[in-house]
């Protein structure tokens, strides 16, 4: 299902839509499941589930720690596929993000096919430029998943034009010039970036890499479209090891924190 | 490069601050010894004791203009960092070097040149805490800072410009050699190489000879353990087709596409992923890549020492013991004036603690 229906949801109801992130595998395969579903029941309208890969450049110490708690688990590519099908079970529209790497070496069209029939809805892809993306562009058209291209508040008007066009469900926008992590700061690039955006497209645009709370929220679903937080789940699980109860108790009351900001901003 | 100026004042930092164009030295001894011509491009000779000295000189040339005053840069066994430290220092630029925790304990001389010459070395713990997560690294500074920060990729990998970056900077090796080579000798070389692992020095000295279609060309490539027992960095003899880095290249990785680590006795060459220019002159057949094991290239600077009085860098080594076979076997087919161009790409100093331990060195009682 494309992650597009679940925008549409949100802004009939005149709001945002919140997307919530964690690495499969994190901090097991059952225990992502577990962590992804609450993040479900707890307001998230598109789950974006993290393939765990060994060199996450676009990735801060948050979500690299809890990447390689998963693949220091022994988490495979075909057990991503497990997680997107038992999350994408409730309903929710479930992009998977990824570097390259990996869906290539599984082979494109063969991931395409496998990640359709499992539910997922597509790609969030932050290691490859659309000019660069024959070969998963036609996969992804063929199979009806979504591309989301990133864009950078360095994006320069032209690119975004080139970028927004590939893209299909929504378009990734980075509040801030760095990587994933949870920041107390406002971003002052991420309004601008999303007008440029949305003067070349209609699809919604999402923002994410540093939004941590509710008021964060608040401030970027006033002007976007969807909020994109991750690392603040991340970081959650992170600080209750070996204990899942507390854990997802302490991810829910995290969750339903940005959940309220979506609907005031 | 379209714009002469810039070419003249890259050239003449070249000339009268890093001392280019290096020496092509016959080396004799080993010569007899082979039983064929073996010239070594000194690059160990010019300032900062490595080519990468070329390489950095002209990033930092092109971060002035862009008006930028920060670089950044990963490093391997540390030569790349105390080249691009030094360029800094020269232009007045911010320095920060990343460097893998493991190589900033094996090269703990280079951790201190970098810091006398005023940089910042950070040590990366993450990953396999080497070169690749380095420049994983420096890649997440960069994403943050490029409006004021220029990233000087040591190596020929990487994502667009960065390998055409280096190819250009560093393709004066090659560029003299060829002409040191006719004038000397009245006659280009049969035979040039160079060791591989990012592949900068190689790609420096190969561009040159591209078109020489009577020219062999051989990269050598670490081979650790022996490429057959997995512990070893020989990417495009080993590895398959993927992307790493931003660059579609060859690669060490597992059935999932997960990047494998990389070992090599050589910090400078203990990289999982190679320079994607490599990657096509192995396709295509231009190049020869041949994996060298640590042994193998340990022989070598034992051999160029005790023959030629030159302690080279054990990434050199790499090349001298993959050159030296291939001046032996040219030597029979061809004679002794069968001619082998091998790029001596750094000076060993730096890695006299490997040598200590591999050959028991340092006691001078115990020494044999």
């Amino acid at each position: 299902m494309s992650a597009a229906i679940a925008f549409e949801k949100a802004r009939a109801e005149g709001r945002a839509a919140l997307v919530g992130y964690l690495p499969a595998g994190f901090p097991t395969v059952d225990g992502s499941i577990a962590a992804l579903t609450t993040m479900v029941d707890a307001g998230c309208d598109v789950i974006e589930i993290g393939l765990p890969y060994s060199d996450p450049v676009m990735d801060g110490p948050t979500v690299r720690a809890a990447a390689q708690q998963a693949l220091d688990g022994g988490i495979r590519t075909t057990d991503v596929l497990r997680v997107v099908e038992a999350v994408a079970a409730t309903g929710v529209p479930t992009p998977v993000m990824t570097y390259w790497n990996p869906i290539e070496r599984y082979g494109v069209e063969r991931w395409a096919a496998d990640f359709a029939s499992a539910g997922g809805a597509g790609l969030i892809t932050p290691d490859i430029t659309p000019d660069y993306s024959a070969e998963w562009i036609a996969a992804a058209d063929q199979h009806d998943l979504d591309k989301v291209f990133l864009l950078a508040p360095s994006s320069t008007d032209e690119r975004i034009a080139m970028t927004t066009a590939a893209c299909r469900g929504f378009v990734y926008a980075a509040a801030v010039m760095g990587v994933t992590g949870a920041r107390t700061s406002t971003s002052e690039l991420a309004g601008p970036l999303v007008a440029r955006a949305k003067a070349t497209t209609d699809l919604p645009i999402g923002v994410g890499l540093g939004v941590s709370n509710g008021d964060r929220a608040a401030e970027i679903a006033a002007y976007a479209d969807g909020v994109i937080v991750g690392s603040a789940f991340v970081r959650t699980i992170l600080d209750h090891p070996g204990d899942e109860a507390a854990g997802l108790a302490s991810l829910r009351a995290l969750t339903e924190d940005p959940a309220r900001g979506v609907r005031r901003g | 490069m379209a714009d002469p100026e810039f070419v003249a004042s890259f050239e003449k930092i070249c000339r009268e601050y890093a001392g280019t164009p290096s020496l092509l030295y016959h080396a004799e001894r080993l010569s007899t010894r082979v039983g064929a011509r073996v010239l070594l491009k000194r690059e160990d000779l010019n300032h900062t004791g490595a080519h990468k000295v070329r390489n950095v000189l002209g990033r930092a040339l092109l971060t002035k203009r862009m008006g930028k005053s920060r670089v950044i840069a990963e490093t391997g066994a540390g030569q790349h960092g105390v080249a691009s430290a030094t360029a800094a220092a020269y232009f007045d630029l911010d320095c920060t070097v990343y460097m893998g925790a493991v190589d900033t304990r094996r090269q703990a001389l280079n951790v201190a040149r970098m810091q006398l010459l005023g940089a910042k070395v950070i040590p990366v713990e993450s990953g396999s805490a080497t070169l690749k997560d380095a420049i994983n690294e420096a890649l997440r500074d960069w994403v943050a800072s490029v409006d004021h920060t220029a990233y000087l990729f040591g190596t020929a990998a990487g994502p667009h410009p960065f390998p055409s970056m280096v190819r250009d900077f560093t393709r004066g090796i090659g560029d003299e050699a060829r002409a040191q080579c006719l004038e000397q000798y009245g006659a280009l070389p049969d035979a040039i190489a160079a060791c591989v692992g990012g592949g900068s020095n190689a790609i420096g000295l190969f561009t040159a000879f591209l078109e020489d279609e009577d020219v062999a060309i051989y990269g050598f490539e670490p081979g650790g353990d022996g490429v057959e027992t997995g512990r070893h960095a020989a990417t495009i003899h080993a590895g398959e087709a993927g992307v790493l880095h931003g660059a579609r290249t060859y690669v060490l990785q597992d059935e999932d596409g997960q990047t494998i680590e990389s070992h090599s006795i050589s910090a400078g060459l203990d990289y999982p992923g190679v320079g994607p220019q490599h990657a096509h002159l192995a396709a295509t057949g231009r190049a020869t890549y041949i994996p060298v094991t640590d042994t193998e290239a340990m022989e070598a600077p034992a051999l160029l020492s005790r023959t030629e009085g030159i302690i080279p860098a054990i990434e050199s080594a790499h090349a001298l013991h993959g050159g030296l076979e291939v001046a032996r076997r040219l030597g029979e087919e061809k004679g002794p004036d069968a001619t082998v161009i091998i790029n001596l790409s750094g000076r060993g100093d730096k890695d006299m603690g490997t040598a200590i331990e591999w050959f028991g060195l340092g006691d001078a009682e115990e020494q044999k």
